[in-house]
C-alpha cells in the first residue's frame, strides 16, 4: 500500500480551518451569493412597496421603516453571535481562521448596529414624538454599538494580531453579555420600544403579508453580511500573507 | 407613485441612510481587497512570493 493512500485526508472542519484551504473553496460561492443578495433585496423591496400594507393600527403609515429596521437590529445582535463563536473559536480550540473571522466582522456589525440604531430613530420620531429615550432597548443597543466600537479600536492598537486576536476574543465574550441584555430588555424594563412581535408564544403577531415581505428582507440583509464577511475574511488573510511576506523581505534585505 | 403618508420623510429617510451606509460598506470592503491584493502583486513583482506560491500569482 502507497504512503498516499494511507494518509489521512482532513475532514471538513480542518479545511475550512486552513486559511489557504478557505481561500480556494470560498472563492467561487462570491459571485453567486451576492447575484442571490441582490435577487433577495429586489424581491423584499418589491413586497415592501407593493404587496405589503403601507400602514397598520399601532405604528400607522411609518410601517415601511420595518423593513429596514429589523433586519439591522437582527444583524446587530446576529453578527455578534459570530463574532462570539469565533472567540471562543480563538481561545478554545485555537482555530486558525476564528480571530480573522473576529476581526473581519466587527466593522459590519458596528455598521449594521448604527443603522438599527439610525432607522429606529428616525421611526421613534413620528410614532413616539422622540428620535431617542434613554430606555433599555436603545440604551443597550447604543452600548453594543460602542463595544463593537472599542473592539474594532482594540484590534487596531496591536501590530502583534496574535496577541490582538487573544485579547478581542476576551473582549467579546465579556461583552457578549450585553446581548441577553438588548434582547431581553423590552421584557425585562417598562421601555418604549415595543415588545417582541414575531417570536412570541402562539405565533407572530403581524399580517402574513407583512411577515413574509420582512423575512425575505432578513434574508437579504443576513446574505449580504455573509458575502461581507467572506470577503472580509479573504482580504484579512492575504493582508497577513502581505505583512508576512513583506517583513521577510525586510530582514533578507538587513542580513 | 406609492402613497407614503405624512411620514414619507422619515420613510425615505431611513431608506435612503440605509442605501448610502451599505453602498459605502460594500464599496469600503471592496476597495480593502483590491488595495491588499495590489500589495500582494507588488510583492510578487519584486520576487517576494511564498515557496509554495512557486512561479504563481500572489493572489
Amino acid at each position: 500500500m502507497s504512503l498516499d493512500s494511507t494518509a489521512k485526508k482532513p475532514n471538513w472542519f480542518s479545511r475550512l480551518a486552513h486559511p489557504g484551504e478557505f481561500l480556494r473553496w470560498s472563492g467561487p460561492w462570491i459571485l453567486p451569493l451576492s447575484l442571490l443578495t441582490a435577487l433577495l433585496f429586489a424581491i423584499g423591496l418589491w413586497l415592501a412597496f407593493f404587496v405589503s400594507p403601507g400602514e397598520t393600527e399601532n405604528v400607522g403609515t411609518t410601517l415601511r421603516i420595518i423593513y429596514m429596521h429589523v433586519p439591522n437590529a437582527w444583524l446587530s445582535q446576529f453578527v455578534y453571535g459570530v463574532m462570539a463563536v469565533a472567540a471562543l473559536g480563538t481561545l478554545v480550540w485555537r482555530h486558525p481562521l476564528a480571530d480573522v473571522a473576529n476581526k473581519a466582522a466587527a466593522p459590519l456589525g458596528a455598521a449594521f448596529t448604527a443603522l438599527a440604531l439610525f432607522t429606529g430613530a428616525l421611526w421613534g420620531r413620528p410614532t413616539w414624538g422622540t428620535f431617542w429615550e434613554w430606555d433599555g432597548r436603545m440604551t443597550s443597543t447604543l452600548v453594543l454599538l460602542l463595544i463593537y466600537l472599542g473592539i474594532i479600536a482594540l484590534w487596531r492598537a496591536f501590530d502583534d494580531q496574535l496577541r490582538a486576536g487573544r485579547i478581542a476574543a476576551i473582549v467579546t465574550l465579556v461583552g457578549a453579555v450585553n446581548i441577553p441584555i438588548v434582547k431581553f430588555s423590552v421584557d425585562w424594563w417598562q421601555t418604549l420600544h415595543q415588545g417582541s412581535s414575531v417570536l412570541v408564544t402562539g405565533g407572530p403577531r403581524m399580517a402574513p403579508t407583512i411577515l413574509w415581505s420582512l423575512a425575505v428582507m432578513m434574508l437579504a440583509f443576513t446574505l449580504l453580511f455573509l458575502v461581507l464577511h467572506i470577503v472580509s475574511i479573504r482580504t484579512e488573510i492575504l493582508r497577513r500573507r502581505a505583512t508576512s511576506l513583506a517583513r521577510q523581505a525586510a530582514m533578507g534585505a538587513d542580513a | 407613485m406609492i402613497e407614503l403618508g405624512p411620514h414619507a420623510a422619515y420613510i425615505v429617510g431611513a431608506y435612503a441612510g440605509v442605501a448610502a451606509l451599505l453602498a459605502a460598506l460594500i464599496g469600503w470592503v471592496a476597495w480593502d481587497a483590491h488595495r491588499v491584493r495590489q500589495q500582494l502583486r507588488a510583492l510578487d513583482a519584486r520576487g517576494i512570493r511564498r515557496r509554495s506560491d512557486s512561479g504563481g500569482t500572489a493572489a
